[in-house]
């Protein structure tokens, strides 16, 4: 009698409200997937048909067929890849630096670091675009890829350094003191115990230059057009196709997701850094 | 073990130098071009006018519109995503067998682009054909449909609701983590002793969380203030100046009227505002990686 009571009470007082928080989260996102899988008719119905009378893939065979979509899905891909490379290949070696010496301005250079990684980006797009403008990046991937490095270096080093510093300083001075040199040391020992920390750095960038749009619309153009601004154009150029923007809006969103829930429980502790202990 | 003084350094040199030109360049000239009378499609008459933008931009009535968004923005924002955000942690640390599925399904919105937020929103508030109208329709709680993106009344609202939406799940997990750190022990204590739910969330929880809860707030209000793409999908900024926020203003008037000078001078404007919290959060940060 007690355990049904309390079974009943967890239930209003704890798994009904978690119920409720994650339709709240998923709802909007299944929305979207609803409508992209409607025939045009349903969608432009009102009183508003919930499920798909007769579910179809055509918006999405629209997009393959009748849109740019496909080329800027490699776009997209190029500029994630590329800045994901950048972002790790610059932070990499600074992030050891920050962990494993002390030296004069260590402190300092740090807090820059964590201060340009909360400018606006209106603080740096215009100057960037003139910049790029004059050096004729504009509208070509580095262009994109070196507006994004502008987040994502800043936030990889930080990220890297905590996690760097998770791993015991005695591990690679035994290497160094059995007579390995310092690349040996970091390539052997360093870079493997640190693999982790850096695939999951690595898969933020990605999903951060994925998602992004500010700098990817100043910066690109006819050549390049990374998803989310090629997304955004379709709302002028196709008089608001609903189930086109929702196919497009699926298939960008479903990437990032599966990639998102594999690094987020490593993002806390970087994000806040070190305020939260993971 | 012997380490040459510019080692460190050789390490620092391409990340330095890389930031020093994609970001440092940038921000300086911003702050050069903010003195100036920079309009793009007059590139040969580009004048000096000291602060003469910021004499401007005080007497400019769209500034200070925009800079009051900002702050109803910025301050709904984080506060609702800050409570939604501390309500799921609560629920979501207490055991229940389907939690990890909850756990992962509630950090969805938070992986999304904004862009494909802003249109997943705009859709649902559709006039015509939304569902947010459909479900209010049939619960009787409107007379008809209700054009929430183009009233003035409505819309920074119906805006900040897709950012809270997209921002909950980032207070949820970091509340989460920190609910995690704190030893059970010392809630099992506390309830022996017989405090009441409240009671021990009062006195052992909130303790052991406000550190956690501030840095995440401090970061969020930074995030926040800065966002505009959510907006500029949604509304562009209108219905007239409704959804103006300090960063959309200082980007339309650079981007679409080409104002380069008035344009950094309020993107200026914004960063100094900001980094009054950036600082507090920045010392905070430090102390922690220092310690």
């Amino acid at each position: 009698m007690i355990d049904r009571r309390t079974r009943l009470r967890r239930l209003a007082e704890i798994e009904l409200p978690a119920a409720l928080l994650v339709c709240v989260a998923l709802a909007p996102y299944a929305w979207m997937v609803l409508t992209s899988i409607k025939p045009t008719v349903e969608i432009a119905r009102f009183p508003v048909v919930y499920l798909p009378d007769a579910p179809t893939l055509s918006h999405y065979a629209d997009l393959f067929a009748r849109t740019t979509f496909p080329d800027n899905l490699l776009d997209s891909l190029l500029v994630a890849v590329s800045a994901c490379a950048l972002g790790l290949g610059l932070s990499v070696p600074a992030a050891y630096a920050f962990s494993r010496f002390g030296f004069v301005g260590r402190r300092f250079l740090m807090t820059q670091f964590l201060t340009i990684n909360m400018f606006p980006i209106v603080l740096m797009i215009i100057p960037l675009f003139v910049a790029m403008r004059a050096l004729g990046l504009l509208d070509t991937v580095l262009g994109v890829v070196l507006g994004h490095a502008t987040f994502a270096i800043p936030f990889a080093i930080w990220m890297l350094t905590s996690y760097l510093n998770g791993i015991p300083r005695e591990l690679d001075e035994a290497a160094m003191v059995d007579g390995a040199t310092r690349l040996q040391t970091i390539v052997r020992i360093l870079l493997p115990l640190a693999a982790p920390g850096i695939a999951s750095t690595g898969i933020y960038i990605f999903v951060a230059s994925w998602n992004e749009y500010l700098f990817a619309m100043m910066l690109s153009g006819q050549n390049v057009r990374t998803v989310t601004v090629a997304l955004q154009l379709f709302i002028g150029e196709y008089t608001i196709q609903w189930g086109l923007l929702t196919a497009g809006g699926t298939l960008v969103a479903l990437p990032v997701t599966v990639l998102f829930l594999f690094v987020q429980r490593h993002l806390v502790g970087g994000l806040t850094a070190g305020a939260v202990k993971s | 073990m012997i380490v040459r003084p510019h080692t460190p350094y050789l390490f620092l040199a391409p990340a330095l130098l890389a930031t020093a030109a994609i970001v440092l360049y940038p921000v300086a000239s911003t702050m050069w071009m903010s003195l100036q009378d920079f309009v793009l499609f007059r590139p040969h008459d580009i004048k000096f006018v000291g602060l003469g933008n910021f004499a401007r931009l005080a007497a400019d009535e769209v500034f200070w519109i925009s800079l009051g968004n900002s702050l109803v923005w910025i301050g709904l924002a984080v506060g609702l995503q800050f409570a939604l955000g501390l309500a799921t942690a609560l629920v979501l640390n207490e055991s229940f067998f389907w939690r990890s599925l909850a756990r992962a399904a509630v950090v969805v919105p938070w992986a999304l682009p904004s862009v494909i937020i802003g249109l997943m929103f705009t859709w649902i508030y559709d006039y015509n054909l939304g569902v947010l109208n459909d479900l209010l329709l049939r619960l009787g709680l409107v007379d008809g449909p209700v054009a929430w993106l183009a009233r003035p009344d409505t819309a920074l609202l119906a805006v900040v609701a897709a950012l809270v939406w997209q921002g909950f799940p980032f207070f949820a997990v970091v509340i989460l983590a920190g609910l995690q750190a704190i030893p059970n022990d010392l809630q099992e204590a506390a309830e022996i002793d017989g405090a009441t739910r409240w009671q021990r969330f009062r006195h052992v929880v909130w303790p052991g969380l406000a550190g956690v809860i501030l840095t995440a707030l401090l970061l969020r209000t930074i995030w926040v203030a800065n966002s505009l793409d959510i907006i500029l999908v949604m509304t562009g900024g209108g219905p007239g100046y409704a959804t103006h926020t300090l960063p959309l203003y200082a980007f339309l008037r650079a981007y679409s009227g080409m104002e380069f000078g008035y344009g950094s001078a309020l993107a200026v404007v914004l960063t100094l505002c900001l980094m009054a919290v950036a600082a507090v959060y920045v010392r905070r940060t430090m102390r922690e990686a220092f310690r």
